[in-house]
């Protein structure tokens, strides 16, 4: 339990961690493409990755960074390809919302709403064909905004109808930008039971407890090797900054600071922190913090691509 | 050399592929419905199984990413929309997805996937069963676009099709299923990006592809009959585009006409002209003249749809203004009665729709 636990906070102050020093440093100016930070919903990554094994895929959309980095994803490509360098994890091409790490099994991260949900429900297709057969399972992360498009609607039935070994994601951080539930679904909806009635077992838990998460993930992926099919998670988180950015957003009025309160009450990091009072953890922060440093600095030094470079495509 | 119809020519094709390579698959609503994408699918899963002839849910845009997710895991999806219009449910995961993800992944990752379309044209196709998109997907970096107007073309660039690492969409048009053409048996590919002169002349360059191309072909003997040599382009390929085989030509002819499959307006007929007179202009003797459908949507009942569509006359009379030589009346009238069916909306005589 307490490797565990130990595991988790890892991960966690990982995210943190990163996602702290792209805020302080985006003022710079020199990470010049939009950035959609993790704070505060880091635990459903790290929950679900802790789940996983190294082959086992994952997919993402526009707020990416913890499922890159809680699978395990190379943080100096990722910190390169948002300082556009050569060395970034697509070379510079993509930015923050292309992350990609083929070896650690991040398949792809893309900012259009959805659209990896029906892309990762293809790479589980190629888990079930017959042809050099790796058994692995796809996790796709999507937020509650994704569950509006008809993609997802497609992609849970015909995961169902094909018995895909795929884990559904569901961060339900309760905006879509800045535009919240009420405004968008009916009260009456409940993705629960929409999921369950396509076929599809479906569950939901606190997305910012990790260990509760973990516990969740770890059951349903156990499901999914020993039935060979999908399942729907939803669980309910809150993103502390703005949307899209470094900054804090409060001043929009968009929603009451009481309520951002109440979330960074239940801060996913301090959480798992206080199960591990009785370690020192110190060394382990030491550790992360040399790491993340290298990351920037490596990703400061490199070299933006050559204009060459453009004549590989097309 | 065998003659087998287009459609079989399809059907030969992936039967093949998919007894070479394992990777192949072919995906989408109706490849295993008793009808068969029109025969070029039909009982395909016999003899290679229900995975890998995947009949697909009504889900166009989540089908495309599924294709696309499959192929970047390795497999080499063939996906098939009985319309060219289905497609455009999927333009997203097309445009934003396949075509760049060669792109998006730093030159790493590839997305080996076919897309077939099927233009329908006649028996009341009407407004959404009817369009000639290729304009659309041609515009888009990182994709291929290829529209062979008969059966080896057919064949031999639906193999090059599958074998390419990135997305090709690959236009079919319902009034070429059924055309007979020399097929050789084994298995062969066509480059994608090039065009074949389909016929020598010095007079004029008459640019076409698809089924445009065909009706082209059946003035062959008109103008030739009236002195007219002409130089007769099939595409074959609309991205990349054979801007050389074009240039070639135009440079022995001085004159060009380009018959398009759609609509003129920012068509592939408007790129090909302005590539000729970027390139060539001082060397034009004729202002260039391009022949599309009418810019508006194509109407279902037949006594209007005619109205819309490309037809010999009007390819006689831009032939004609360019190379200045007037259409002898004799022999338009000999070898046009013979062209012509009592009904404009269908391509031969027995056919009976629906679609």
């Amino acid at each position: 339990m307490k490797i565990l636990h130990k595991n988790l906070f890892k991960k966690i102050y990982k995210i943190r961690k990163i996602e702290t020093k792209i805020s302080d440093l985006y003022n710079e100016q020199e990470m010049r493409c939009p950035v959609h930070l993790s704070i505060g919903q880091e635990a459903i990554a790290v929950g679900v990755c802790q789940a996983l094994r190294k082959e086992d895929k994952v997919l993402s959309s526009h707020r990416s960074h913890a499922h890159y980095i809680a699978k395990g994803g190379n943080i100096r490509s990722m910190i390169a390809e948002l300082y556009g360098k050569e060395t970034g994890c697509a070379k510079g091409l993509g930015g923050s919302m292309h992350l990609q790490d083929k070896k650690a099994g991040v398949v792809a991260a893309v900012p259009i709403v959805g659209s990896t949900i029906a892309i990762g429900v293809g790479v589980a297709l190629k888990a079930t064909s017959n042809i050099n057969r790796k058994k692995f399972i796809t996790v796709i992360f999507f937020g509650e905004g994704a569950t509006e498009e008809g993609i997802f609607h497609e992609s849970i039935n015909f995961a169902v109808v094909n018995n895909l070994p795929v884990l559904f994601v569901c961060e339900n951080n309760l905006f879509s930008v800045y535009t919240p539930l009420k405004d968008r679904q009916s009260n009456k909806r409940n993705i629960i039971n929409i999921v369950k009635n396509n076929g599809m077992p479906a569950f939901s838990a606190d997305g910012n407890d990790v260990t509760k998460v973990y516990a969740l993930a770890k059951k349903s992926i156990n499901l999914i090797r020993k039935y060979n099919r999908p399942v729907f998670l939803e669980f309910k988180t809150y993103r502390w900054l703005e949307h899209c950015g470094p900054n804090w957003d409060d001043d929009l009025g968009y929603r009451k600071k009481s309520e951002l309160n109440r979330w960074i009450k239940k801060c996913p990091l301090k959480k798992i922190e206080k199960k591990l009072t009785k370690n020192n953890l110190t060394t382990i922060k030491n550790k992360i913090d040399d790491e993340v440093a290298d990351a920037f600095n490596f990703a400061k030094k490199s070299n933006f691509p050559k204009k060459s470079f453009l004549k590989k495509f097309y | 050399m065998p003659q087998i119809k287009y459609f079989q020519a399809i059907k030969e094709a992936q039967t093949q592929l998919m007894y070479k390579d394992k990777r192949v698959m072919i995906m989408g609503l109706g490849v295993n419905d008793p009808k068969g994408i029109f025969g070029t699918t039909k009982n395909l899963n016999k003899i290679f199984g229900n995975k890998r002839i995947l009949e697909t849910p009504t889900s166009e845009n989540a089908v495309t990413g599924i294709a696309i997710g499959a192929a970047i895991q390795g497999l080499r999806p063939i996906l098939t929309h009985q319309r060219v219009e289905f497609s455009l449910l999927s333009i997203e995961q097309i445009i934003n997805q396949a075509a760049k993800w060669y792109f998006m992944s730093g030159g790493e990752s590839n997305t080996p996937i076919v897309i077939r379309l099927i233009i329908g044209k006649g028996w009341g196709q009407g407004p959404q069963h009817s369009q000639s998109l290729e304009t659309l997907f041609s515009h888009i970096p990182g994709l291929k676009v290829v529209s062979p107007s008969n059966a080896y073309d057919a064949k031999g660039l639906l193999v090059s099709a599958v074998k390419d690492n990135g997305p090709v969409i690959f236009f079919e048009h319902r009034w070429l299923h059924n055309i007979y053409g020399e097929v050789p048996k084994k298995l062969y590919s066509i480059p994608i990006g090039k065009a074949k002169v389909v016929q020598n002349g010095k007079d004029i360059t008459i640019v076409s592809f698809s089924e445009a191309l065909i009706q082209v072909l059946r003035l062959k003997k008109i103008l030739s009959g009236c002195g007219i040599s002409a130089e007769i382009i099939d595409l074959r390929s609309l991205r990349p585009l054979d801007k050389s085989s074009i240039f070639r030509s135009v440079k022995k002819t001085k004159k060009i006409l380009v018959v398009d499959n759609g609509w003129k307006s920012y068509g592939i007929s408007a790129e090909i002209v302005s590539l000729v007179s970027e390139k060539l202009l001082s060397i034009l003797k004729e202002k260039p003249i391009r022949l599309g459908i009418r810019e508006i949507p194509i109407p279902s009942t037949r006594a209007l749809a005619k109205n819309c569509y490309l037809n010999s006359e009007s390819i006689l009379k831009a032939v004609s203004k360019l190379t200045k030589v007037k259409i002898k009346n004799k022999i338009k009238k000999k070898y046009l009665n013979q062209l012509l069916l009592k009904e404009t909306d269908i391509p031969y005589k027995d056919f009976q729709g629906p679609f």
